[in-house]
């Protein structure tokens, strides 16, 4: 938070994790994992959110209410991601409604 | 003064959240769509420019950084750094959207932007231009973002040269760099999602 100041060495090791997962993740995007490129294309996205979040936007040094906000706008897309998805990819299953 | 800059924080925050809603139905809109056409999806995307799209990754994270030493600067009064990781963040992210005009600019050339004069060879043309469809409009939405982010930028500097931001009072800095910050993570999840994923779906 704004009294909270974080000293540059934590924005230096975040900055450095940030480049080196960028890095790999374009890397790997040359291998042929099948399924496996998407899984780990976004999880390393995620990996790389949540380090700017928590670091570069001080969520981790942020007071509960903000951080009950950051994680209540996550869980309403998680919804609206997870409600949408639960009819278009499950679409196929029961074949009479196709 | 504690809580006023609690409550500032916040307000960007919640109006955060907001754009994660507005951007996540451009996401949603995208997988749906590519997991119903995704080897067209996986076709268009080789398209990309898997150089320049990794090379704008890396710039706008150098502008992440050089965000959050502004903040750290005008905290601890640094009035000069505070100016200079000002520009320097500006100029990286006029870097990011210079990279991307070129690469529409490619678009352009190739009969790839969605319209009359789109041109796709092989079977797909028309679920490849659903994918430029999407491309087009969550990189351009995202490049908006920059350039109101720049805007936000320039208001920063005039202010900063003027001596207004200091560790008594530099809220702006903070609840801008926020911003700043968000668009990058949009970046960071645009980036594998467009330019990396489809690369071995044959």
């Amino acid at each position: 938070m704004a009294q909270h100041v974080v000293p540059p060495k934590i924005y230096f090791a975040v900055f450095t994790a940030l480049i080196v997962l960028t890095a790999t993740t374009t890397a790997i995007s040359f291998l042929d994992l099948g399924p496996w490129n998407t899984v780990v294309a976004l999880g390393i996205a995620f990996v790389k959110a949540t380090l700017v979040a928590l670091f570069f936007m001080h969520v981790k040094y942020s007071p509960p209410l903000t951080r009950i906000v950051v994680a209540g706008g996550l869980f309403w897309l998680a919804i609206l991601l997870a409600l949408t998805l639960s009819d278009f990819l499950t679409r196929g299953w029961v074949p009479i409604l196709r | 003064m504690e809580q006023q800059r609690d409550a500032s924080s916040l307000g960007m925050w919640v109006f955060l959240v907001t754009e994660i809603l507005f951007f996540g139905g451009l996401f949603l809109a995208y997988t749906v769509y590519r997991s119903e056409y995704a080897r067209a999806f996986a076709e268009a995307s080789r398209h990309l420019d898997i150089t320049l799209g990794t090379f704008n990754t890396a710039v706008l994270i150098v502008s992440s950084l050089t965000m959050a030493l502004a903040v750290f600067s005008a905290a601890t009064g640094r009035r000069r750094a505070l100016l200079v990781f000002l520009i320097a963040t500006m100029v990286l992210g006029g870097v990011f959207l210079g990279v991307k005009a070129v690469e529409y600019g490619h678009k352009f050339h190739d009969h790839l932007v969605p319209g009359p004069h789109f041109r796709f060879p092989g079977p797909y043309a028309r679920q490849a231009e659903i994918f430029y469809s999407l491309y087009f409009a969550m990189t351009g939405l995202h490049a908006a973002h920059m350039i109101i982010g720049i805007g936000i930028l320039t208001v920063l500097v005039l202010q900063a040269r003027k001596g207004r931001y200091g560790p008594a009072y530099y809220t702006p800095v903070e609840v801008s760099g926020l911003y700043w910050h968000f668009v990058d993570i949009v970046w960071i999840f645009l980036f594998p999602l467009l330019y990396l994923i489809g690369r071995h779906i044959h």
